[in-house]
């Protein structure tokens, strides 16, 4: 409804200029102070749900930014009479209804040229993103139980996303989407796994997050936020190659790209999981018992064998490093200089790294032209680590000859000095007898 | 005729007998404190030891930010026997200044400074506040992280010197922040301007020291009332002990490098964040916890300025003893042991404080 939508914009605009005319002082003070604000004046004296309200918009991001409770809820905040303020003639709508909510705070949030003045690097697609996701379109269909902006972001204490105080904040996005989709007995009518939150918390990409790692996946980062989809088998790798942008591009060089896609296996996912991720290693691939490879292949098939082939080399090169490393260790702790060495072993690390990523090719040879590389590198950090634990040696044993050199020469002086004395003292003494 | 007696002849026939005559017929008080006579000659040989390693360092060692770090890494596992010349280089520093400190103290107790000793104790207390210059300055030289932070907290402090902090603060750190011209100031005093200053008040040290002998502590004279406190010769029975106490401090600085190798640590990262717990060098110690436990403001002036000011004053007090304590009887005589011993107990409380935190 345009006309809505223009009389919501000029209460807006009429919120922004009454804290734009306030006091030069008040101005000069602080441009965000909320302007004379009749509701929550009188709200905020109530205790029950009408006085809550007012209470928490304080500190709401809109509150704090000069929006009035006549932003949302419409009316006249100038009015000190209730019946008046409140009046349906002065544009007051009380509780918007939750399929109206999307469209509501789209009213500034879809218009990019009044954000700007707000955040101009907030993005300004929100509702066009909304109605593409399963939320959107089940909200467009007259299911008012999906989530819609509120329930997300809060109502009257919404927060930047930064903040981690926030409903949106990375830490907190598990708790607000598991909040519905971790309940059973709401999901109920949808017919979809509710386990996603309990097998996330298992993930490597939750242990991440729960660390600190803000940059780590949250529920998000995969679905989308606004747009929130399931993605589909073609898509998936696409979402995780969006981190993993090798893993993605060497996955498509490999012959089990072709062999997967007929039977509509998820590139990643088959190997992987999906929200119970949990940490890689070497054990993955082969032929050993927690081999994933297995699941289709026998050890004796074409890709048992370049699986335990790729399991060698990367086990080769593993203990290789492990070997070097721990000689590092040992003349470190024996106090000699290995700096080169250590970033000599760093390299050799890389190289091991990149062969993880490598066997996404599925190409034993490639895998192997890289751990040989590593090998070269441990090999070299190995005989660094021989010849400093060999230089530590020859420095104990020059300080024992140094030291016996040294005592040598110290006794020596001290009996030379013994006989001087003990001479003068016997000429002293002479004299002393001859007088 | 032995080369020794070769040389003395070839010398005195053009300048004369005085200096071996000198030199052969000098005595040293012999009493039950003479051990501490020893402390100035270990510090001189000390001192020798850093000039000849240091030396040896200039060879390989580069003072830039972007090689400094590598070339002492070279100079520790590439150079022959160059990881045991930065080790006495380094451990040599440490115990210089300690042998320097106790010099000072066991000078200050025994009064030592007493007229016409004057000058002796003021150049001394010069050189001690130059070797100190010394350890500040060498201490950034490998450009590694711990050095690169401590420094510049060091440098901070000296903003908080009334009127002219800030300026001494841009001219030590080279402009506002520490930076590779910092880093080539540093060598430049380290390795000239130091070196130059401390070989000047050396020679006047062992001058005033060899014209004026050795100081007979009051108490011994007292106790030798009528007769002479005994002696012996400087050459060869005091020289011979000097000797044999350098050859026990070059096997102790050889074992404390080869069993406790100076480490380099990592390269200094000026971007970086500032690594937890960054102190400086231990015979800073102190006056770094003082610093930092010093209030917010003192009297009517700021912490840290009051902190800076008390030392300042502190050291100029401390370098006119000599002229402040001319009374050796009354009852005000035992005052110097005194602030003597608070200035000690201070100094140690303070040093395990600022360890132990």
């Amino acid at each position: 409804m345009p006309a809505t939508s223009q009389q919501w914009r000029f209460l807006l605009m009429l919120a922004v200029l009454l804290v734009a005319g306030s006091s030069a002082r008040a101005q000069s003070r602080d441009i965000g102070t909320p302007p004379v604000d009749t509701c929550r004046t009188c709200h905020a004296q109530l205790d029950d749900r009408l006085g809550e309200p007012a209470k928490q918009f304080a500190d709401d991001i809109h509150g704090t930014r000069g929006m009035t409770c006549a932003s949302c809820h419409g009316g006249d905040p100038r009015e000190e009479d209730m019946e008046k303020s409140m009046s349906r003639a002065r544009g007051f709508r009380g509780v918007p209804k939750r399929s109206e909510i999307p469209q509501l705070c789209a009213t500034c949030h879809s218009d990019g040229a009044f954000m700007r003045a707000y955040n101009p690097s907030l993005r300004t697609d929100q509702l066009s993103q909304y109605k593409t996701s399963v939320h959107g379109k089940r909200l467009a269909a007259g299911d008012t139980k999906v989530a819609v902006c509120s329930d997300c972001h809060g109502i009257h204490k919404i927060r930047a996303a930064s903040s981690p105080i926030s409903n949106v904040h990375p830490q907190q996005i598990p708790a607000t989407c598991g909040r519905c989709h971790g309940d059973a007995e709401y999901m109920k009518p949808y017919k979809i796994p509710t386990d996603q939150m309990a097998g996330y918390k298992t993930s490597v990409h939750y242990e991440k997050l729960s660390g600190g790692d803000l940059a780590a996946p949250t529920c998000v980062t995969c679905h989308g936020n606004h747009g929130a989809t399931p993605p589909g088998i073609s898509s998936v790798e696409r979402v995780c190659g969006t981190c993993h942008v090798f893993q993605e591009q060497l996955f498509d060089q490999s012959p089990h790209k072709a062999a997967w896609a007929p039977m509509k296996m998820s590139s990643c996912l088959t190997c992987h999981g999906n929200h119970a991720i949990k940490h890689t290693g070497d054990f993955l691939i082969g032929t050993g018992k927690d081999s994933i490879c297995m699941t289709c292949h026998a050890a004796d098939d074409n890709g048992g064998k370049v699986a335990s082939q790729i399991s060698t080399v990367l086990a080769g090169l593993d203990k290789s490093l492990a070997e070097a490393g721990a000689i590092l260790d040992s003349a470190e702790q024996k106090g000699m200089e290995v700096g080169e060495a250590r970033v000599t072993l760093s390299t050799a690390h890389e190289k091991l790294i990149k062969a993880r990523v490598d066997l996404h090719t599925m190409n034993s040879a490639r895998v192997e032209e890289t751990t040989k590389a590593g090998e070269k590198l441990a090999q070299q950090v190995n005989q660094d680590g021989v010849q400093a634990l060999a230089e530590y040696a020859f420095r104990r044993k020059g300080l024992a000859l140094s030291l016996f050199a040294i005592a040598f020469v110290v006794i020596c002086l001290w009996l030379l000095i013994r006989n001087l004395e003990r001479r003068s003292a016997g000429e002293e003494a002479g004299r002393s007898g001859g007088s | 005729m032995p080369p020794f007696l070769m040389l003395r002849d070839w010398w005195e026939e053009r300048f004369g007998t005085e200096l071996f005559s000198f030199l052969w017929h000098k005595q040293v008080p012999r009493h039950k404190h003479t051990i501490w006579y020893y402390l100035g000659g270990m510090t001189l040989f000390l001192f020798m030891v850093q000039v000849v390693t240091g030396i040896l360092l200039l060879l390989y060692y580069r003072p830039s930010p972007t090689e400094a770090f590598e070339s002492v890494q070279f100079i520790m596992t590439k150079v022959k026997f160059g990881w045991l010349i930065r080790g006495i280089h380094a451990w040599a520093a440490n115990l210089l200044i300690l042998t320097a400190m106790l010099h000072m103290f066991s000078t200050f107790f025994l009064k030592a400074y007493r007229q016409p000793r004057e000058l002796t104790w003021v150049s001394g207390c010069m050189l001690f506040f130059l070797f100190l210059g010394f350890g500040f300055s060498g201490y950034l030289l490998p450009w590694n992280e711990l050095a690169f932070f401590a420094t510049k907290v060091g440098t901070q402090m000296m903003a908080a010197v009334p009127v002219i902090g800030n300026w001494l603060l841009t001219f030590f750190r080279g402009g506002e922040e520490v930076t590779g011209a910092t880093l080539t100031r540093f060598f430049g005093f380290h390795v000239a301007i130091f070196p130059l200053l401390t070989t000047m008040l050396l020679g006047a040290h062992l001058f005033l020291v060899q014209y004026f002998g050795m100081s007979t502590p009051i108490s011994v004279e007292q106790a030798h009332k009528d007769k002479p406190v005994p002696t012996y010769a400087f050459i060869p029975n005091f020289l011979l002990r000097d000797i044999m106490g350098w050859y026990i401090a070059l096997g102790v600085l050889a074992a404390l490098a080869a069993i406790f190798p100076w480490e380099l640590g990592v390269k200094a990262d000026p971007f970086g964040a500032t690594p937890a717990g960054i102190k400086p060098e231990w015979y800073f110690l102190f006056m770094f916890q003082a610093l930092k436990k010093i209030p917010g403001h003192v009297l009517f002036i700021e912490g840290e300025q009051f902190g800076v000011l008390f030392f300042g004053l502190g050291a100029a007090l401390w370098m006119l003893v000599p002229f402040l304590d001319r009374k050796q009887e009354g009852p005000l005589k035992r005052l110097p042991a005194v602030a003597g011993g608070v200035i000690v107990a201070f100094i140690i409380v303070m040093t395990i404080w600022a360890w132990r935190s």
